[in-house]
């Protein structure tokens, strides 16, 4: 089993915007093309995946690039996504993941 | 052109030109020292994957300091008597069931404070392209073969985590040293294209991970 | 394509990886420590972000960021950064390149 506690593994003293998804839980990186400087790859937006780890709270890159304080920060999560399901070519294991770092606001709820 | 030939003489290309230019802008005004600069020029001069190879030995040999590494990777390496300043290190473990790679697609991120610069392919846009999409074939290419019965798991390095991959300890390294365990495991077992491989014997080995 | 950064490579067509590497050149060493100490990693003025050495990489044009190295590219971002910052200006640095230029050229002028 992986150590991965439901406690951030590296919380800041950042005013921040509440915790919204848990440990294990299926979140959808939101479809949006907007510009400026992001961190959520494109390959990735649009996919769902399962929360692996809750990172902390970080100031928002995209604020961050522009000269402003990035804050509140937002919560960083570990997402789990089946390479099967973001590459319709993929020829690996069916289980095969890919896990990437993203920001709480780029993420939304998965209806079950 | 090195900068040490012809005497004095040292054309600069546009970029060195600029750089020599901004050091001195910024030293003129205070912003930074000449000996700040030699100090972070020495201060990253130590910086390598020994130093990373050494705490993965550690982890093989104790398996609470692994579980600890595991669990905060920066704090355990602290403990080790590490300075990694902003490092907050993510550590994946490879199993028989599970093997990992890293990758930063989006630009080059890489934990330098424990293991030094990063090598010019992990930077290249080929690498940052294709890992993602066909690890195992960039795997194979690198001389890894990823048995079918192994999970792969790529991790993207997209924001304020950094990660090293802890390799398995081959089966044939039983009472080696810590030291001896160290010099078998190459950064690029740690970036996860490569495993570490016990030579013949200890002490002889080259410390190269892949065929 | 404007929505998809030319530096946001997952998933792209690729050819090999070219396992080559170089040791780092001095200036490149320089460069890198410059990055350092200005985003106050360990010691030195935190005078930008690590994000806004991004975002100024991102900024350089396709063919540009194909072309330069990596620490091209990074010196291009870094001065620009210092820019914006108002911490140098165009000016001073178009002025500083002149003379360090003249100096190299003329290395017994003062």
């Amino acid at each position: 089993m992986p150590q991965v506690t439901a406690r951030p593994q590296y919380p800041t003293d950042h005013p921040s915007v509440p915790l919204r998804f848990a440990l294990g839980e299926r979140v959808r990186v939101r479809k949006s093309y907007p510009l400026g400087h992001i961190r959520t790859p494109y390959y990735i937006r649009g996919h769902s995946g399962v929360v692996e780890r809750l990172c902390g709270n970080f100031a928002v890159p995209e604020e961050l690039a522009q000269m402003r304080s990035g804050l509140p920060a937002q919560p960083l999560y570990r997402v789990r996504f089946l390479q099967r399901e973001v590459w319709p070519d993929y020829r690996g294991r069916c289980d095969d993941v890919v896990e990437i770092e993203i920001f709480q606001h780029w993420l939304e709820p998965v209806r079950p | 052109m090195n900068s040490e030939e012809s005497g004095n003489y040292r054309p600069l290309s546009y970029f060195q030109l600029m750089e020599v230019s901004l050091r001195e802008l910024l030293v003129e005004k205070g912003v930074v020292t000449d000996a700040e600069v030699s100090a972070t020029l020495e201060d990253m001069r130590t910086r390598g994957p020994e130093t990373g190879a050494r705490v993965v030995a550690r982890a093989w040999v104790d398996p609470a300091f692994k579980a600890r590494l595991l669990e905060n990777g920066t704090r355990a390496c602290e403990e080790f008597g590490l300075d990694v300043p902003a490092l907050r290190l993510v550590v994946v473990e490879n199993t028989p069931q599970v093997h990992n790679v890293i990758v930063c697609t989006l630009c080059s991120c890489y934990p330098r404070m424990l293991l030094g610069l990063p090598p010019d392919w992990y930077k290249s846009g080929n690498y940052r392209s294709r890992v993602v999409r066909e690890p195992r074939v960039v795997l194979a290419e690198f001389g890894l073969q990823v048995a079918d019965d192994v999970q792969l798991r790529v991790h993207d390095s997209t924001a304020d985590m950094r990660y090293l991959v802890l390799p398995m300890r081959p089966a044939d390294t039983a009472g080696w040293s810590e030291a001896q365990l160290a010099a078998i495991v190459a950064r690029d077992c740690m970036i996860g294209v490569a495993v570490p491989r016990a030579p013949a014997s200890p002490g002889l080995g080259s410390g190269l991970g892949s065929e | 394509m404007i929505e998809r950064g030319h530096h946001d490579r997952g998933g792209l067509p690729g050819g090999k990886v070219e396992r080559s590497e170089h040791d780092y050149a001095e200036w490149e060493r320089h460069v890198d420590a410059l990055m350092m100490l200005l985003t106050g990693v360990k010691g030195g003025k935190k005078l930008m972000t690590v994000d806004e050495l991004r975002k100024n990489i991102e900024a350089i044009g396709p063919e540009a960021y194909d072309r330069m190295s990596y620490y091209e590219r990074w010196i291009t971002s870094i001065t620009q950064t210092m820019i914006q910052r108002g911490v140098i200006t165009t000016d001073e640095l178009g002025r500083k390149m002149d003379q360090i230029r003249a100096r190299l050229d003329d290395p017994c002028r003062k």
